[in-house]
């Protein structure tokens, strides 16, 4: 075990990989000479030349299908988007090509995604976004949102070796502020299998990404205001992701809570509530809550920000709002 | 909303059963202050004392009901009048709608009077989407001028084109209004029909303490527990998850699955092991002593085993039986029923059936006294008492028709209902209907028992342990012979005022030579 932040997990991960695999090659903009925006392939050109470490031009379009065009190749491709909220230019290759290229044509279409996201530094509409339930929403991608430097190394790991297009959503918030013992060797952590961050008996609170501190300093609020204890899911992939834990943890408190950083109209927490609601209907003591940002695009101005992003406070107050119904 | 007529305070329905209710004590007196929610009076009926909480908030303004006074559910106990009125002024009737109250005040916009005709304003005004509705709680708004209230309606509806509300931004502006304003309906609307004081909504507009959630209802269903009876924390007093848990665990300190008696392993009826430590000590202990809440279900069968002793003429008969003829068949059965048909084929599904076959010949074991009529059923509705694990509590799943089943399908019967009462799977329905029951408690020794009746039934019977014993017979010389025979007691507890001891003895009689001479072709 080593400590490592966030982002040198995510690149650990990477790089093991890269030494593993020869068809594994990273492609975006600025990942080799600059190392990334957020230098996570620091490094990465001078050890593994440039092509394996593509600098592309500055075209999501370009860098996604190509992407698709290797991986039905035979490559491993990992394409980074310098900000998640960027990868709208490549929707249609996504989404129409390499989402449904396993369908029609039965190719596999191995290609890993990452999207540097969320907000909490004041980055604005454009680089804020958590993009995240607009792919849940096509059948054929995978979608990966690791909370802790453990999960990122385990789940990029698990994104290069999955048969699927695999949107890796790595919290821009966590890379350098998040460090935790990280296992050297390398792993996999599977998919669709949910990690109780914390464990409860009141409230069942399921989150991802960034969010699992907010609810995690909540639920320690709460524990020592109002000795109320608060299981926290931490999903770690969205698709797929782990009904099964979550459905077991509301039978157990009977109250649940959907926290995410994402916009709410349309948001995941609405599939996981009404997921909830249909299959643990005879179990509920309480309103499927959510607590989620607005419906507004992410503010530049840090207090209007702060107004958008959940909050500690926000989440106290779902909370408490639940146990006290 | 505190404003205008005073409000009615009205016996509580407690429990679906319960008509009338007493009143205990009055928690305040004429002329104070009462806050919304605050208890108001204590209550004791036969389900369950509580105390009653104010459905408003004002000045209590008149006691109606004395402490000590039994009244039916829905009687006017009280009335509380609105803040700020005068008390002394109001009679006991709340005042009809007076002029100040049926003009409007200029500075707020009339609001429409009812629900229905807010969301049809609402609707013709076009606020539709992420608008807020229309407030959906109008007071009782007191017309001058009474119009029949679909053409109220009808004319808001139409008036309520007029102005517009704010129609919401489509992309979601940050300074888009969250709210549109009520739309104005400038109908002069007619009083709702029964202009009845209702209790007042919280604050999020739930009725209080009255909403059941999903995981309520079902425990509530599983354990048979009455939802009004449990104490509630949750917000207005509603019952939440964890107070029907700890309402069931105070209420039956034996939580663990119920084991079924009437398999090879019965459990007996009495308490053989010494009681958890109490939970909710009820009454002061004494040294040496332990004390614990009684359950529901240990309410039950106490006050139950109390009325039917003081209700039937109690007498027990006891037979003797010889298996043989049981044991053999079951040993050339027992293979083919577990295999081919998945059933464990137990001696109490032998008795079981010859127990319905003698009553086929005696009815009057399966009837009911019902006034001065005997009531002589044609079905046969076979309750097994099931023991609960440790031998507390005990449950009777009933059997329903079991006269037409044979000796496959009685094995099955029971099976299905120990497991479901094993797995806490019975529903009500189960456990009602039982026109004759058995009790099996010989699995653990016993070899004779005075069972008591499950009322309305007039016989129960009480199978005893097999154990073989040295008989002495009729040889095939005529002498006598010593042999080593299967043998079983049969205790019958019948009803006296019904069943005379010859009639009695010879269903006796008849479900022995049943058992002893078993006919498998019959069967």
């Amino acid at each position: 075990m080593a400590e490592r932040t966030y982002l040198q997990a995510i690149s650990e991960g990477l790089r093991q990989e890269m030494r593993r695999d020869d068809r594994v090659f990273i492609i975006g903009e600025d990942v080799g000479v600059y190392g990334g925006a957020f230098k996570v392939t620091q490094g990465f050109q001078e050890e593994f030349g440039q092509w394996r470490v593509i600098d592309a031009p500055l075209s999501e379009t370009a860098i996604v299908a190509g992407c698709t065009g290797a991986a039905i190749m035979g490559l491993r491709p990992v394409a980074e988007m310098q900000f998640a909220d960027f990868i709208s230019c490549a929707w249609d290759h996504l989404v129409t090509v390499a989402a449904k290229q396993r369908y029609r044509a039965g190719t596999p279409v191995p290609i890993t995604v990452r999207l540097p996201s969320g907000g909490g530094f004041s980055g604005g509409p454009f680089h804020s976004q958590n993009p995240e339930s607009s792919f849940a929403h096509i059948p054929g991608l995978k979608v990966v949102c690791p909370a802790t430097p453990a999960d990122a190394k385990g789940l990029i790991v698990s994104a290069i070796e999955d048969p699927n297009p695999v949107l890796y959503f790595e919290h821009k918030h966590l890379y350098r502020r998040i460090k935790d013992e990280v296992p050297e060797e390398r792993y996999t952590v599977p998919f669709g299998e949910a990690r109780v961050h914390r464990e409860g008996d009141d409230i069942t609170l399921v989150t991802w990404g960034a969010m699992v501190y907010t609810a995690d300093e909540a639920a320690q609020k709460l524990e020592e205001e109002d000795g109320l204890s608060v299981e926290i899911l931490d999903l770690r992939t969205l698709i797929p992701w782990d009904k099964k834990a979550v459905l077991e943890s509301v039978e157990k408190t009977s109250k649940a809570l959907v926290l995410h950083e994402d916009t709410r109209t349309g948001g995941f927490g609405a599939e996981i509530v009404a997921t909830i609601a249909e299959e643990a209907f005879e179990h509920l003591d309480g309103p499927v809550s959510r607590v989620t940002a607005p419906d507004t695009p992410v503010p530049f101005s840090p207090p209007l920000e702060k107004a958008f992003i959940p909050q500690v406070e926000d989440v106290v107050a779902g909370l408490k709002e639940l146990a006290e119904y | 909303m505190a404003t205008g007529t005073a409000v009615d305070v009205v016996m509580p329905q407690m429990g679906v059963s319960v008509s009338e209710g007493t009143i205990t004590k009055w928690l305040k007196a004429e002329g104070e202050e009462i806050a919304a929610d605050e208890s108001l009076l204590e209550i004791s009926t036969d389900k369950v004392d509580t105390e009653v909480p104010s459905p408003t908030s004002g000045v209590l303004q008149q006691i109606l009901a004395q402490e000590g006074e039994t009244v039916p559910v829905g009687t006017k106990i009280a009335v509380i009048a609105p803040e700020g009125s005068p008390v002394e002024a109001a009679p006991e009737a709340p005042p009809e709608p007076a002029t100040a109250e049926a003009a409007p005040a200029p500075d707020k916009p009339p609001e429409p009077a009812t629900a229905e005709a807010a969301a049809e304003a609402d609707q013709a005004a076009g606020a539709e989407g992420p608008a807020e509705p229309a407030p959906q709680e109008a007071p009782p708004a007191p017309a001058p001028a009474p119009a029949p209230p679909a053409e109220a309606e009808k004319a808001a509806g139409a008036e309520g084109e007029a102005p517009t509300a704010p129609k919401p931004e489509e992309a979601p502006a940050a300074a888009a209004p969250r709210e549109a304003p009520p739309a104005p309906a400038p109908a002069p609307s007619p009083p709702p029909a029964e202009a009845e004081p209702q209790p007042e909504a919280d604050g999020d507009g739930r009725r209080e303490g009255k909403f059941v959630s999903p995981v309520v209802a079902r425990i509530a269903s599983e354990h048979d527990v009455d939802v009004s009876q449990v104490e509630g924390t949750g917000r207005g007093g509603r019952v939440t998850k964890k107070d029907i848990l700890k309402h069931i665990e105070s209420a039956a300190p034996a939580q663990a699955p119920p084991e079924a008696a009437p398999t090879e392993a019965p459990a007996p009826q009495a308490a053989r092991q010494p009681a958890p430590a109490p939970t909710a000590p009820a009454a002061p202990a004494g040294a040496g002593e332990t004390v614990e809440p009684m359950s529901a279900m240990r309410k039950g069968i106490a006050e139950h085993m109390r009325r039917s002793l003081d209700t039937s003429a109690h007498v027990t008969t006891t037979f003797e039986i010889d298996l043989s003829k049981v044991v053999s068949i079951r040993e050339q059965l027992k293979k083919e029923y577990a295999e081919r048909h998945g059933v464990k084929l137990t001696y109490l599904a032998f008795i079981s059936r010859a127990t319905i076959d003698a009553i086929s010949k005696w009815p009057w074991m399966n009837a009911e006294l019902r006034g001065d009529s005997i009531v002589v059923k044609s079905y046969i509705n076979l309750g097994i008492a099931v023991a609960l694990e440790g031998g507390k509590g005990l449950i009777v799943p009933v059997i329903k028709n079991a006269e037409g089943m044979n000796l496959l399908g009685l094995a099955r019967a029971i099976e299905d209902v120990a497991e479901r009462a094993r797995s806490k799977k019975l529903m009500p329905d189960d456990v009602q209907g039982g026109t004759f029951t058995i009790t099996n408690p010989g699995g653990f020794g016993a070899i004779h028992g005075t069972p008591i009746i499950s009322q309305p039934q007039v016989a129960i019977l009480d199978v005893e342990a097999m154990v073989k014993r040295p008989v002495v017979l009729t040889g095939d010389d005529g002498g006598d012979v010593i042999a080593i025979r299967p043998m079983m007691n049969l205790c019958l507890s019948y009803d006296h005022r019904l069943v005379d001891g010859a009639y009695a003895a010879q269903f006796m009689r008849d479900l022995k030579e049943n058992l002893q001479t078993w006919d498998e072709s019959a069967y």
